[in-house]
């Protein structure tokens, strides 16, 4: 009566001869266990902080001891990037005059980039001193810190050789505010 | 003719193979898996083309949309000696328990007169508990000291910058300021990695 049906829901027909001990079945209903393993296994996965944080480096100069210590820096050599509030990007080529004229840039990939590798050229062909190029990066406080990374970005992408994050000159940010 | 019988076959099929494979992922994933920190606040980060990967040693300063600073460190004991010292410095009072508490949990930010409130909460308070980041202003830059005191514990850790990309530039500098008070001259910022574009011609 109480039998385990562990014949695969075969006949209840007594086979007629010698008498068997009962044959139980090796098999184990094994789903609940491989619920329950892929449930943990899903678990851990999504869990798993799969993105490890990408850091990109940035170093700051070292204020030298005294003013006599800062090298000159010729005008060929000298990029500046203005970065203001809304997107707001600007840039002029050599150190900052009456004559000096702001150019529109902005964030699209061509645009710095191509500024950039253009000025390198020109920077290390003609300046005094045939070192490369030296971008300044100056911006207001209400600039998006995004603004910043991306320019960091495309430093890194163009490999330029020297630049540098600045306070923004007083003269600088009425020229900017104007165009 | 007789019909062909064909043999009826078990409708089970054997799943030991791949009970096997899903222990063996199980287990893999449960000795590797290292839980993400809590982190107070959600950060949208900018992204670059850079690449380096800090999973380990590193002090991380997170920023949040409104310029609210956040102070983390990694390595449980490095947390432990960074609380003592705090603790000594600042006269905060905390007991065992709660310099306990702080060795374990992930980014935070409150000013010091609140972080003895912080540590007492239970785990899901301290979640709902609202952080308005470290004081960095000139009057009590109290971040100055988390900073100073975190690489007295450890020099060599590196650190890292996570900014909300909405940040103004404004609270982004008054960090770097503090940093280079404290020598720290180089550091990182955390971004989402972009595919690098081809720059060559």
């Amino acid at each position: 009566m109480a039998e385990i049906s562990s014949d695969g829901g075969g006949s209840h027909k007594k086979v007629k001869g010698k008498p068997k001990g009962k044959k139980m079945s090796t098999h184990i209903d094994m789903t609940p266990m491989v619920d329950l393993a892929f449930l943990l296994l899903t678990f851990f996965m999504l869990a798993t902080s799969f993105s490890r944080p990408h850091a990109m480096e940035v170093i700051y100069p070292e204020k030298p001891k005294n003013d006599k210590d800062i090298p000159e820096l010729p005008k060929e050599r000298a990029l500046t990037f203005l970065v203001g509030k809304n997107d707001k990007l600007l840039y002029y080529y050599g150190l900052l005059d009456k004559s000096t004229q702001l150019e529109n840039a902005d964030y699209s990939p061509e645009s710095i980039r191509k500024i950039v590798m253009d000025r390198m050229v020109y920077a290390k062909n003609y300046s005094k001193d045939h070192q490369g190029l030296f971008v300044m990066i100056k911006a207001t406080e209400d600039a998006r810190y995004k603004n910043i990374v991306d320019i960091f970005d495309e430093m890194n992408i163009t490999k330029a050789p020297n630049y540098a994050i600045m306070d923004i000159l007083p003269e600088e940010k009425k020229m900017l505010d104007a165009k | 003719m007789p019909k062909i019988k064909l043999p009826r076959s078990s409708p089970r099929l054997d799943m030991t193979p791949m009970v096997d494979l899903a222990f063996l992922l199980v287990t893999f994933f449960m000795l590797t898996t290292k839980f993400r920190a809590e982190e107070p606040v959600l950060v949208d980060t900018p992204s670059s083309i850079a690449d380096q990967i800090i999973d380990k040693d590193y002090i991380l300063l997170t920023v949040g949309s409104k310029g609210e600073v956040f102070f983390s460190m990694d390595n449980k004991n490095s947390r432990r000696s960074l609380i003592d010292k705090l603790d000594e410095r600042r006269k905060l009072g905390l007991s065992e328990k709660e310099k306990n508490t702080f060795a374990v949990m992930g980014s935070l930010g409150v000013p010091f007169n609140k972080l003895k409130t912080l540590l007492n909460l239970k785990p899901d308070e301290r979640t709902k508990f609202k952080q308005d980041g470290i004081p960095s202003d000139s009057t009590d830059n109290e971040l100055n000291d988390w900073i100073h005191q975190a690489r007295l514990v450890n020099a060599n850790f590196r650190i890292a910058v996570k900014g909300d990309q909405n940040v103004h530039y404004k609270e982004f500098q008054g960090i770097v300021k503090t940093l280079i008070k404290n020598s720290a001259h180089r550091f990182n910022l955390i971004t989402n990695l972009e595919a690098a574009p081809n720059t060559k011609k």
